[in-house]
């Protein structure tokens, strides 16, 4: 594979913030264009990674409906040309469905709840434990190696964020955040072939280590077994 | 070194003094997005299922509060705390200009964002809320780039126009949008020997002054308000660089409310695809009647209040 070539949905939410991080990818020439900004189908010609940002879940999902995204995104994902990251509102979406809406893609074996930590007053920044596996390239995750180097602080925004209440057997986590004493940390970055999915928003700091990782490695196939029914356009 | 299309707000530049990023951030989420005026419970389960990505839950719409008079103040409790409980997107609600003790009850209600609004009538003549101290983030209206940073030293987390309310009429939004970037334009170009007095001459907190002849931006998003009314109208605002659309009395005061609700988030997403927002003109309901600035008296100017 030549250079990644790297969008971000645009549709409602924080996109631009996302694009001014990929822009920095491109200016030192890990990209091999300028971001995109995504809005239509054909946004997606050529494009190798695609960001899906935190806004509204539903509105999100609502307006990927609309202008008839969401299969297309789903089709390029599981064809291995497509490497998607959800921060927030882009992680719930890409997870598999609760019963609450919105209707989830279902593309990553994991479960997120909304607003989990509850309103905006609840909203809160911290320092995460980052553990980011050397690219080995075209491999499956759990081929991986363990990381090559000790974890490391991350500074993670959450705004009315989601949690992670369920993660699959092949779902790798590579950030956690402290939450009590005594308490496992829980889990607020992972990732899976061809997926990245965060609860905090990266795109707010200047720190570009999760972006690079997340383009640096080429899109994949998702393994058999992983093929959750997409939701269907009604939500 | 080569540059795509700059971010517009404080994305790339570290946030001046006694901003706070959880604050700023859901402001942030929101963009792109209308936020739409709600009276009721149904009106609220309408504007999330037409994709609204928040509410702002009210008594009476702009042009109700124009129509009707009196004293408008915050709404009533029952009514934020029902629509709280039948949306899952966030809630807003307003608080009058100054009454700070509006906004304490609002926060511990847990609304997500409050408007230190003209549409109510002022508490205070002379001081708006001091926001800083709180925890919820608050939107204030600006006409101006002088008045904007004026809120945003008080600590508001996102700004708005202060379009006429209630009137349909989206003479006013343009003008403050068009003002606001016209002075930012005019700072970004002065040298920083001039700065100081320039901010005399504004009346703007010079650490902010400084801010915007940096880096050509506002620290906080800027969201278009007031006379919003039709599809096109929300995609002119966002041309002019509006980051998100509120949306009043123009969803709920037009004759099929689910139609223009669905119509304006479609064409607010996609507002520089003119074939997507003549589709949302098609497809919306008849607009409201709307006032012209002329048939209102100067003393009855909603932008008028606050400084």
């Amino acid at each position: 594979m030549g250079l990644p070539t790297a969008g971000v949905l645009c549709l409602q939410g924080s996109s631009e913030p996302h694009l001014a991080r990929l822009a920095e990818l491109h200016a030192d020439g890990t990209l091999a264009a300028p971001p995109r900004a995504v809005r239509q189908r054909r946004d997606l010609d050529g494009l190798t990674h695609l960001i899906l940002p935190g806004g509204e879940s539903t509105t999100i999902r609502h307006l990927l409906d609309l202008f008839e995204l969401t299969d297309e995104l789903v089709a390029r994902h599981r064809a291995g040309t497509l490497a998607l990251f959800g921060t927030c509102a882009g992680a719930i979406l890409l997870g598999q469905d609760d019963g609450t809406r919105p209707r989830r893609l279902g593309l990553l074996d994991a479960t997120l709840a909304r607003n989990a930590y509850g309103r905006q007053v609840d909203s809160f920044s911290a320092e995460l434990s980052l553990e980011l596996p050397a690219a080995r390239g075209g491999g499956d995750d759990r081929r991986e190696s363990a990381s090559t180097a000790e974890p490391t602080a991350f500074h993670g925004v959450f705004i009315r964020a989601p949690r992670f209440v369920r993660i699959g057997a092949g779902v790798r986590v590579l950030a956690t955040r402290a939450v009590e004493p005594g308490k496992s940390a829980e889990p607020v970055l992972v990732a899976a072939p061809g997926l990245l999915a965060g609860t905090f928003h990266p795109e707010l700091t200047r720190d570009l280590r999760i972006h690079r990782w997340f383009v640096t490695r080429p899109p994949e196939t998702p393994p058999a077994g992983s093929r959750h029914p997409i939701g269907a356009a009604t939500a | 070194m080569q540059r795509t299309d700059p971010p517009k707000n404080g994305h790339d530049a570290p946030l001046p003094h006694g901003l706070d990023e959880v604050k700023i951030g859901l402001a942030r989420m929101l963009k792109g997005g209308v936020i739409m005026d709600v009276t009721t419970v149904e009106q609220a389960k309408i504007a999330e299922d037409a994709g609204a990505c928040a509410v702002m839950a009210l008594e009476r719409v702009p042009s109700d509060i124009r129509k009707e008079g009196g004293v408008a103040r915050m709404a009533a409790i029952e009514v934020i705390a029902r629509i709280q409980e039948a949306v899952t997107i966030p809630v807003m609600a307003k608080a009058r200009i100054g009454h700070f003790i509006e906004a304490r009850v609002l926060e511990t209600l847990g609304v997500d964002f409050i408007d230190e609004s003209e549409v109510l009538t002022p508490a205070d003549p002379e001081n708006h809320i001091e926001k800083r101290a709180f925890k919820v983030p608050f939107v204030c209206g600006a006409t101006c780039l002088d008045e904007a940073l004026r809120r945003v030293g008080e600590g508001a987390a996102m700004l708005r126009t202060k379009g006429e309310a209630g009137t349909g009429n989206i003479i006013e939004a343009v003008r403050h949008l068009r003002l606001i970037q016209k002075q930012i334009r005019e700072l970004s170009v002065t040298p920083s020997e001039e700065r100081m007095s320039r901010a005399k001459e504004l009346r703007a907190p010079y650490h902010l002054v400084e801010y915007v002849a940096q880096h050509g931006k506002l620290p906080v998003p800027n969201f278009a308000a007031g006379g919003v009314a039709t599809p096109a109208d929300a995609a002119l605002v966002m041309a002019l660089g509006a980051e998100a659309v509120f949306v009043g009395s123009g969803i709920f005061g037009s004759t099929s409310p689910q139609k223009t609700a669905a119509a304006i988030v479609k064409a607010t997403a996609q507002w520089n695809d003119p074939a997507v927002i003549a589709q949302a003109c098609r497809e919306t309901g008849g607009a409201m009647k709307g006032l012209t600035m002329e048939s209102i008296p100067e003393a009855e100017r909603l932008a008028k209040r606050g400084w």
